[in-house]
């Protein structure tokens, strides 16, 4: 059974690289009966996603401010 | 053909340079943690771009073109510095993020009830705070050195996992580590500083 500071371990490798069938398997059960690691999930697609619009914004990509 | 540095309107002028340097004074300040450093690769990546300016379609793109010549800049400085310094050797303050974080659990490794994460609302919604992007820099900046300089490279420099290893010379394992300690930094800082603790989950 997996506790909650491997399911993060796990779900932080998941921005990284795909996980096997059965690390996935064990991580969807304790999703299933954890909303903290649930949230905890969330949060690093967030994270993922704020890191993009930050360099976006700054490297000007979707950024209209600066365009004349 | 018109020349850019030459129209009647100009792509270029000094309030637009003063801007883009600014901002990529900041992003290269943020991954490289030495002023001189980050002062030096932004006026070689300007002077590179500005000397091979091309037709751009507007200054966003141009924009984007001058940042992708800094980011092979900051790429190169990091080489040369991963030659002299020990990325895997785990300074106090990765220690000490470490300790913060293994607090966060139980002794049977499931959450305390006063450090389960929480829902963060619309995604969308924050990151239109332009507020939000102060903090989250501030946050990437509280981050230990090394630390945020895997997680740079990874999340801003746009490597794979496994070329960040090899550029730094890191096994994958550590790697992970590395990568895992920054996003659980990142994300407490965060909790703490922008997301206001709402609903608890149960």
């Amino acid at each position: 059974m997996l506790n909650c500071k491997e399911a993060t371990r796990l779900m932080s490798e998941a921005q990284d690289r795909p996980l096997s069938t059965g690390e996935k398997l064990q991580l969807e059960v304790h999703l299933a009966m954890c909303r903290g690691c649930r949230n905890f999930r969330e949060q690093m697609d967030f994270l993922r996603l704020a890191c993009r619009r930050f360099m976006q914004r700054r490297g000007g990509g979707d950024d209209s401010s600066s365009a004349s | 053909m018109h020349r850019p540095l030459l129209s009647d309107k100009p792509l270029i002028d000094d309030q637009f340079v003063a801007e883009v340097r600014r901002d990529m004074l900041k992003f290269a300040q943020l991954q490289l943690r030495d002023a001189t450093l980050a002062e030096d690769a932004v006026q070689e990546a300007l002077v590179a771009a500005l000397a091979g300016a091309r037709d751009f379609a507007g200054r966003s793109a141009l924009k984007t073109w001058v940042f992708s010549i800094l980011r092979n800049k900051i790429v190169d400085l990091i080489r040369v510095q991963s030659r002299t310094t020990n990325v895997s050797a785990l300074g106090d303050d990765e220690a000490g993020l470490d300790e913060t974080f293994d607090a966060l659990f139980k002794d049977n490794a499931h959450w305390r009830p006063e450090t389960r994460p929480f829902g963060w609302g619309d995604p969308a919604d924050t990151l239109r705070e332009e507020r939000f992007w102060e903090v989250f820099e501030a946050c990437l900046d509280h981050l230990p050195e090394k630390t945020a300089r895997v997680f740079m490279m990874r999340e801003f420099l746009e490597f794979e996992t496994d070329e960040v290893c090899r550029e730094l010379s890191l096994t994958v394992s550590n790697c992970n580590v590395i990568l895992h300690r920054a996003r659980n930094g990142l994300r407490r800082c965060l909790e703490g500083s922008w997301f206001a603790p709402g609903e608890r989950a149960c």
